[in-house]
């Protein structure tokens, strides 16, 4: 926790521009079944930037997502992220590169027989933390996003801004220079969702490069953040502070 | 720290996974025990047949009327002008009877006089050769009987039809029991192969979850290949156990009776077992590899 306060105190205001910390250059993704995920998208993310990727189911927020955790391969363009190349990364170092990601998703992605501690720790256990690394860093994690007392509850014992709560912890805890949230507060009423934005505002403000993909147009005209506006796989809005609708 | 974690996420899925698990540890236990019983029989039943080979002889037996003029020339006959022969000895009428006396004394008083006739036991250099010296002491002629080289010899008479006889039988059972073995092992490598395919589906969740937050994917494997082995090693300890009951309340007992038993080309103890848990454990590992390979593209 007191690491974490003093960056946050240091970053107060992210530097505005700096190297991109996530680039895409002519992206195009086509799927097999001849859908269009992106066609020709560019955009470049600073570092410590706060970004919503907002659009109608379809238009490519999830897509973009996927392509960033190199979960999937861009048909066309190129992908860089901290200055490297996606597609130079081979298959054997993409759990190296994942590990520089934090990622959130609306569903949480919990395993139902851990209790919220071993959600966390699970994170760092995967890759290869010690037992004193998980002993520091969790409980601290776990103070940051308010879930000190839930410790030893399991995933259906919690709400669900709870649970994406730990779901933004486990993301968070091996503190990742790019944290990417694909709809984080689809499953959440108003006001928990605006809980779990301040959170991911918190982290974003330790420094990390936040991207958040939604539909949710209150949280987006709230924040008054960049939004990269996506249409039918095209990028069509880019406002350094946007609403949700242009 | 990682052999720690690897081996409590391995018995995590083994307790949630049970009855999959039961049946691939079922399966392993009773190729195990095939397997067990398979070896030192195989290995007892080649060694009597090789005892029975090396015992093989050829009797040349002389006419009742035999001089000693022609036992003599009989003996040089197979010592200078025979072809594979290793070894000749000569058993006199009288010698013959006491043996045989000694063997079953009332059967012989009851007959009185002596039947036995002057013998030869000629020992081939190879069993294989065993034929042909019969063929060269006794021709077969070209009315189908067999003629004789020397007039004084009566009959030559080997034991060839008793070893093609255990020959033939150990042939059937090691056939018989290496089928059953390798569709055992068959069964076993497709039954644990299902289960950690179970197993798999059962965590698809977390194997997504790993993956997304970097682990490699031999850290993603690794659980799944222990969790493998631990249920056929298990079955294979199980069937040792099992094993080791039956040899000790009935083969050892049993041994200074039967011969084939304690036939002494079987493997001992100690070295079978090592055998036996190292083909429970590879046989967990192949079913294993064999669903990562299929179904954990990571």
């Amino acid at each position: 926790m007191a690491v974490t306060e003093r960056h946050v105190r240091s970053h107060r205001e992210p530097p505005p521009r700096g190297p991109a910390a996530i680039e895409f250059l002519h992206v195009s993704k086509r799927y097999d079944s001849g859908d269009v995920g992106l066609a020709d998208v560019s955009f470049a993310i600073h570092r410590g930037e706060f970004v919503f990727i907002v659009g109608a189911s379809g238009s490519g927020k999830s897509t973009t997502m996927r392509l960033l955790i190199k979960e999937t391969e861009p048909t066309g363009g190129s992908i860089r992220v901290a200055g490297r190349d996606l597609a130079e990364i081979t298959r054997r170092k993409v759990p190296f590169y994942r590990r520089n990601l934090g990622v959130v998703f609306q569903d949480y992605k919990l395993l139902p027989s851990r209790n919220v501690y071993d959600n966390v720790a699970y994170a760092l256990q995967v890759t290869g933390g010690t037992r004193r690394e998980i002993r520091d860093k969790v409980p601290d994690i776990l103070r940051l996003t308010g879930l000190s007392t839930k410790l030893h509850n399991f995933p259906d014992q919690l709400s669900g801004g709870e649970a994406q709560r730990v779901s933004v912890a486990r993301a968070f805890v091996n503190h990742p220079p790019v944290l990417l949230a694909d709809e984080p507060t689809g499953n959440l009423d108003p006001e928990t969702s605006i809980g779990i934005m301040q959170l991911l505002y918190r982290i974003n403000r330790t420094g990390s490069t936040v991207v958040v993909a939604t539909h949710d147009v209150d949280m987006v005209n709230r924040m008054r953040r960049r939004v990269i506006e996506l249409s039918a796989g095209r990028l069509v809005r880019d406002e350094q502070v946007g609403g949700y609708a242009a | 720290m990682r052999l720690g974690f690897f081996l409590r996420e391995a018995l995590r899925a083994l307790r949630r996974n049970a009855v999959p698990s039961f049946a691939a540890m079922a399966t392993v236990l009773v190729t195990v025990l095939i397997l067990g019983v398979f070896i030192p029989v195989v290995q007892a039943t080649t060694g009597a047949a090789n005892e029975v080979r090396g015992r093989v002889i050829a009797d040349v037996y002389l006419k009742s009327g035999a001089t000693d003029e022609d036992v003599q020339r009989v003996q040089t006959l197979l010592t200078t002008r025979t072809p594979h022969v290793e070894r000749v000895v000569y058993l006199s009428k009288e010698e013959a009877y006491a043996q045989e006396r000694k063997r079953n004394p009332e059967a012989y008083d009851l007959l009185g006089a002596n039947p036995l006739p002057d013998t030869f036991r000629v020992t081939p250099d190879d069993p294989d050769n065993i034929s042909r010296i019969r063929a060269a002491l006794a021709p077969v002629a070209p009315g189908g009987g067999r003629t004789v080289v020397d007039p004084a010899i009566d009959d030559v008479r080997n034991r060839e039809e008793d070893t093609k006889k255990i020959l033939s039988v150990t042939r059937v059972v090691k056939l018989t029991m290496a089928l059953l073995a390798v569709l055992l092992v068959v069964a076993s490598v497709l039954l644990i192969a299902n289960t950690i395919r179970l197993s798999l589906y059962a965590r698809r969740r977390e194997v997504e979850v790993m993956k997304l937050v970097g682990a490699t994917d031999w850290f993603i494997r690794w659980p799944f290949v222990i969790e493998g082995v631990l249920v056929g090693a298990l079955g294979g300890v199980v069937a040792i156990l099992l094993l080791g009951v039956v040899k000790i309340a009935v083969i050892d007992p049993l041994a200074d009776e039967f011969a084939l038993i304690a036939a002494p080309e079987t493997m001992n103890f100690p070295l079978l077992i090592a055998v036996l848990i190292c083909a429970s454990v590879g046989v967990s590992a192949l079913g294993s590899g064999l669903s990562l390979r299929r179904f954990l593209r990571v």
